[in-house]
């Protein structure tokens, strides 16, 4: 099969996560949205539908492979099947970029379904960097990594999250995929400002910028407990900490992710569009 | 130090304590936070089951589904990142239970159901044209061999499968009455669905997929049930587009 | 029947399936590649991993112990197993089982 014609960048314009339900939506007009993203595990079926949609899309607009079942943080091997698939995926579709999670979800032959977070120490960095130095090895391109939502912290972890994904990129030469969302969930979360956090990140090795919703719980003693849920608009506070990243790291391909009670196109779209004014404002300014 | 086999064995049993060691920002214990990824891990393994077998939860009920599901996802976690195929010991597991033994059918069910979503993501086969079985003489015809499309799946069952399918996805469809009944997934272009087959038409289907050819099968649907209708069987699959040029 | 008699009914039986077939051949070579309209509950795994909104409050179904409560459908099909436990079979065709894995 040949590949089809996919640009090999993101533009640093406005993107979503691409659901099937707004397939015919995006083909009559995609509006303020530039490129997709789509889960690589649920292309990786031998054909039908997914596939049909992914090759159409695919001919009209830039592709994001993101993975969430790679388990790069986890403490075996990589599942060697699913390295396969994913090559496979990966070469027919030729997307413009690829990112993983730093998180792990497979442990011992089981897959959980869920992003688990892991310490922060020595080990677990060499580890991490031994699995992205064999992706990218396999995939014979840079991959991205993602900053996870953290609830909770290792009492064994020596490094801060910043400085851990800075020096995997260093050992790896891999990229950074920033979650704003995330960043704010964490530092919430762990009794953080977000702002210090973005001010730790090495931004100019961020390939990508995710934004999201979250819902709002508690903890134990009543402390506000944000959960990354993909379910709601993005909230005015993460906008905010868009624009303050963006003012340090220059336009950035960005994303809204929203995969739980998914909404009307109309609604997604305009989320995107909320991110092409970020974008757009930068440049003004510039 | 490894993490994941407590981190693990704590997410799947909530009456495990929460591993040691996990603090939230001021390093007090973490306490109900961890019950963030316990909850992740249950509710989205059981609302990939319910979306599986709609079915099978409507015949149940969604609080005897997630009941289900509770068990199953513990007892059979995903054992591939690959969603789409979660699931797949579920009818075998249904079996296995005490609770169920009175819902013969139920495995059965479960089956169809993932048979149907086995077929929307099996590979794409271009479909036999039919007019190329028209252009042959009647002798080449009985030598024929005919291929199944990979999304075109053959279930056999002792109870009302198809009955019971088309009841809970059809407004006013009649309520399934006993008696066994075969089924052909079919996927024309992109959405499976289930035909119910005619007497015989499960023997001719099978004896097509062992590779038999067209007068072979056609004997042996004759043999097993006689008043076997070949030419209703024949026009079901070219219209479910089920079968597709066979390999030379 | 004689070889060239079966022939000859196979031959006919094609014919007559081909003729039923043609008309809805027709309007499905008329029809465009449908992409986009997929049924519900084909499963297109919609959500990715760590996105479900469940929070930390306690989930009821923690699968230690199961007890079937009646709330859905079954009640109304009449399908019972038999007094001795084993299933009512049905009579069509009563092959052995053949089901995918």
């Amino acid at each position: 099969m040949s590949a089809p014609l996919t640009s090999t960048t993101l533009p640093a314009a406005p993107g979503v996560g691409y659901k099937p339900q707004h397939f015919q939506s995006i083909i009559a007009d995609a509006g303020a949205v530039k490129w997709l993203e789509i889960h690589a595990e649920n292309y990786m079926g031998d054909g039908g539908r997914p596939l049909a949609q992914l090759r159409h899309l695919a001919e009209r607009f830039p592709i994001s492979v993101h993975g969430v079942g790679l388990s790069i943080g986890g403490e075996g091997p990589l599942d060697p099947d699913h390295l396969a698939r994913l090559r496979h995926l990966m070469s027919w579709l030729n997307p413009a970029s690829f990112s993983e999670h730093l998180a792990w979800s497979t442990h011992d032959s089981h897959f959980y379904n869920d992003l688990l977070p892991l310490p922060y120490t020595d080990a677990t960095l060499a580890r991490v960097c031994s699995h992205i130095t064999q992706v990218q090895e396999l995939l014979g391109r840079q991959m991205l990594l993602e900053n996870p939502s953290s609830y909770l912290a290792f009492a064994e972890s020596t490094w801060e999250e910043p400085a851990f994904l800075q020096e995997i990129a260093r050992r790896t030469g891999c990229g950074l995929l920033l979650d704003v969302n995330n960043v704010f969930v964490s530092a919430t979360n762990l009794g953080l400002r977000p702002q210090d956090y973005i001010d730790a990140y090495p931004l100019d090795l961020v390939g990508e910028i995710h934004l999201g919703g979250h819902d709002e719980d508690t903890d134990d003693h009543g402390a506000p407990l944000l959960i990354d849920s993909h379910g709601a608009e993005v909230v005015d506070p993460v906008w905010a900490l868009l624009d303050y990243t963006l003012a340090r790291s220059g336009p950035k391909p960005a994303l809204v992710e929203w995969d739980t009670d998914v909404p009307d196109w109309v609604l997604l779209e305009a989320e995107a569009a909320r991110a092409g004014r970020a974008l757009a404002q930068l440049r003004k300014a510039a | 130090m490894q993490r994941a086999p407590d981190f693990t064995r704590a997410i799947l049993d909530a009456r495990l304590p929460v591993p040691e060691g996990l603090l939230d920002g001021q390093s007090r214990p973490a306490g109900r936070r961890f019950n963030v990824y316990r909850n992740n891990v249950a509710v989205s393994l059981t609302e990939a089951l319910e979306q599986g077998f709609p079915t099978v939860t409507r015949l149940l009920g969604e609080e005897n589904m997630k009941g289900l599901a509770g068990l199953y996802l513990r007892s059979h976690p995903p054992r591939s990142p690959l969603m789409m195929h979660y699931g797949a010991d579920l009818p075998t597991f249904i079996e296995g239970l005490d609770q169920l033994s009175h819902l013969g059918y139920l495995a059965d069910v479960a089956r169809l159901e993932l048979a149907l979503r086995q077929s929307y993501h099996a590979a794409d086969a271009p479909p036999l044209d039919p007019l190329y079985l028209g252009t042959l003489a009647p002798e080449d015809l009985m030598r024929t061999r005919l291929a199944l499309a990979p999304s075109a799946l053959l279930l056999r069952s002792h109870w009302p499968i198809w009955s019971i399918w088309h009841y809970h996805t059809t407004p006013g469809a009649p309520k399934p009455e006993a008696g066994g009944q075969n089924v052909l997934i079919c996927r024309p272009e992109f959405d499976p669905a289930p035909l119910l087959l005619l007497p015989g038409a499960a023997t001719w289907i099978a004896a097509l997929e062992a590779g038999r050819t067209l007068g072979e099968a056609t004997e042996s649907a004759a043999t097993a049930t006689a008043d076997f209708d070949l030419a209703a069987t024949l026009a079901l699959l070219i219209e479910g587009q089920a079968l597709t040029v066979p390999p030379r | 029947m004689s070889t060239t008699h079966k022939s000859l009914a196979l031959a006919g039986a094609v014919a007559a399936a081909l003729t039923a077939t043609l008309a809805s051949q027709a309007a499905a070579q008329a029809k465009e590649k449908c992409f986009g309209v997929s049924l519900a509950g084909q499963n297109d795994c919609a959500a990715g991993p760590g996105t479900t909104c469940a929070g930390t409050s306690t989930v009821d179904y923690q699968g230690n112990a199961w007890t079937l409560v009646d709330k859905g459908t079954c009640a109304e099909i009449e399908l019972p197993a038999m007094a001795d436990g084993t299933a009512r079979q049905g009579a069509l065709e009563a092959l052995e089982r053949d089901l995918p894995a």
